[in-house]
């Protein structure tokens, strides 16, 4: 069911937001940071872009991208389905080379600092069939530090212990993956990453599929996070909870719409760059016609799905 | 008791045994990596594309174990290069490489004039004429694998379980993947003599395949794997010895065999909780 139903009239956004930074070319967001980023003494920004053009095989994903994300921050990425979202993840995560462009992380380019990086993919790609307990999970998080000479140890212990008593987890810690709810599942994959003990935070549709209360408490968390001086970065395809429990917001769709304060996704106009077709106004109410169970990018050659519909299926 | 002790006065028997269980145990550890990666298919390809290696091998008077070694990894480090250029699916990749490689190795054989009995064993296995030296050279490789194994399975672990949260996190996945196909190579030359091309893939992923069935954490299923693995061959030479049928093929069913029992059991356990969870609701 996609379509074009109902252009929003410019005005609209106009009355409710007239005064957004809108469609900054050379994109700073956060929060906390008031100036440009290169006035004097200003930190070494999270995340920075410029000039990347990704994608794969042939197709253009991301087109474009300048941008910049500071310590500190709590953003959210939206757009349509296929509109680079996950490409923009995935180009910070340093698991996708960017074709032109460069883009750093940390200080470094990206994928030089991965052990102060934690990456939490999307549920469906992750075969909730493999015979690992939440504990394993979340152990998962200290293996990069440890190398392949060390085991886990006390240290190691201590701090996955800690990680599922923050998501409310340890009393689950034994259980299969297989056997927990969409949100604690979620929840489980964040505690790999707080175990991990980041200063980065990559996560992958973090609260989709997920029940309000389990949503309000992991995004608790990431506020937490944010506040202790940690970057997190989520995609969502919920412009609600975009808008309610973000700081920022960057829209993409194939490049770099808008981004800003997080109350620019009530921007019709925004909305409208963003998602183009798949927009509905009626009246105050936005819907977007996206459906948010299928996935967002092509795969890399490598990539599998994994459907709970279809146990241990692969599609 | 006389069966079980009669066949031990054989010094074939023995080195049967030892050889058996020992690649029983490698299969079953590398294979529950394999299967967990959806890399069953692999198996068979690279246990086919040994062929080759092993009749130039043999042509030259050279040992059989660097000969398969060369074609299986050789094959496994070109599936994985064209997978990844992301021109074919991996499993087009895969079926282009086994069957052009073992076609190699079928011409080649066709080439040698007179009768070649001795590959024919490998084929479909011949433990039961492994001598002392081909014994020192499989436990040698096996260790290597075990080793590796044992060295890097967290590591294997996480880039099995998610990819993409390893490779952000700043493991090599990439150089994982090669190295765990180099692995499965290695094992699957390890296994030739033993079982045969035709028949490895089934020590490779039907002892993980149970297992998965039995088993809620990955360190138990490569246990349970493990103890399939090294379980069944001796069970299946001491049938082969009393039935006097092939060794390769009476290991493999046996191992068939433990697989539909475990089935079997998890499906009927399964329908009895359902009904006894209906029942009390």
């Amino acid at each position: 069911m996609r379509g074009l139903i109902g252009r929003p009239p410019a005005e609209a956004g106009a009355r409710t937001l007239a005064a957004t930074p809108l469609l900054v070319p050379e994109a700073v967001i956060g929060a906390k940071v008031g100036g440009p980023m290169e006035a004097v003494g200003a930190p070494i920004p999270a995340i920075r872009l410029r000039g990347v053009t990704a994608g794969y095989g042939e197709r253009i994903a991301l087109e474009g991208v300048d941008l910049e994300i500071p310590t500190g921050a709590l953003v959210a990425v939206v757009g349509p389905n296929g509109g680079g979202k996950s490409t923009l993840l995935k180009l910070i995560a340093g698991v996708l080379k960017p074709w032109t462009g460069t883009v750093e992380v940390l200080g470094a380019r990206a994928g030089r600092e991965a052990h102060r990086v934690a990456y939490v993919p999307q549920a469906e790609l992750v075969d909730w069939s493999f015979p690992v307990s939440v504990w394993n999970v979340a152990m998962m998080g200290r293996y990069p530090r440890l190398g392949p000479l060390r085991q886990p140890g006390r240290a190691d212990n201590k701090a996955v212990e800690a990680a599922l008593e923050r998501v409310g987890m340890l009393d689950r810690a034994r259980s299969p993956i297989g056997a927990l709810s969409g949100g604690q599942r979620r929840r489980a994959f964040l505690a790999r990453a707080m175990a991990a003990e980041v200063d980065l935070y990559l996560l992958d549709e973090p609260v989709t599929g997920v029940d309000i209360p389990t949503q309000e408490a992991i995004m608790a968390l990431l506020v937490a996070e944010a506040e202790s001086g940690k970057a997190v970065v989520a995609t969502t395809h919920d412009l609600a909870a975009a808008a309610r429990h973000f700081r920022s917001i960057v829209a993409v769709n194939r490049c770099i719409v808008a981004s800003g304060p997080a109350d620019i996704v009530t921007n019709a106009d925004v909305l409208a760059r963003t998602y183009g077709e798949h927009l509905l106004m009626l009246g105050d109410h936005v819907g977007i016609l996206d459906d948010s169970h299928h996935h967002d990018d092509p795969s890399g050659p490598s990539e599998r799905h994994f459907h709970d519909d279809q146990p241990g299926g692969r599609s | 008791m006389n069966l079980v002790l009669e066949p031990l006065a054989y010094a074939f028997f023995v080195r049967a045994l030892v050889a058996s269980a020992i690649v029983g145990l490698v299969c079953a550890t590398v294979g529950s990596y394999m299967v967990m990666r959806g890399l069953a298919f692999m198996g068979d390809a690279l246990s086919h594309s040994a062929f080759p290696g092993v009749v130039v091998a043999y042509m030259i008077k050279g040992p059989f174990y660097i000969g398969a070694s060369v074609a299986a990894v050789g094959t496994a480090l070109a599936i994985g290069w064209v997978t990844r250029q992301g021109k074919v699916k991996s499993d087009a990749a895969i079926g282009v490489l086994f069957a052009g490689m073992f076609a190699l190795g079928v011409f080649l054989f066709s080439l040698i004039p007179n009768y070649v009995g001795d590959l024919l064993g490998f084929l479909f296995g011949e433990v039961l004429g492994i001598g002392i030296s081909d014994l020192i050279s499989l436990t040698v490789l096996g260790v290597l694998v075990l080793g590796t194994v044992a060295l890097l399975w967290k590591e294997l672990l996480y880039s099995t379980f998610d990819p993409l949260g390893a490779a952000a996190s700043g493991l090599p996945v990439s150089r994982l993947d090669y190295l765990l196909l180099v692995l499965i190579a290695l094992t699957i030359v390890i296994s030739l003599q033993a079982v045969g091309i035709v028949l490895v893939v089934a020590m490779l992923v039907t002892p993980a395949a149970t297992a998965q069935m039995l088993s809620k954490s990955f360190g138990r299923l490569v246990l349970i794997a493990a103890t399939i693995g090294v379980v069944s061959p001796i069970v299946g030479l001491y049938g082969s010895y009393w039935l006097n049928s092939a060794s390769g093929a009476t290991v493999v069913l046996v191992e068939s065999a433990v697989f539909a029992a475990a089935l079997a059991t998890t499906t009927v356990v399964e329908r009895l909780g359902h009904r006894i969870e209906q029942a009390a609701a």
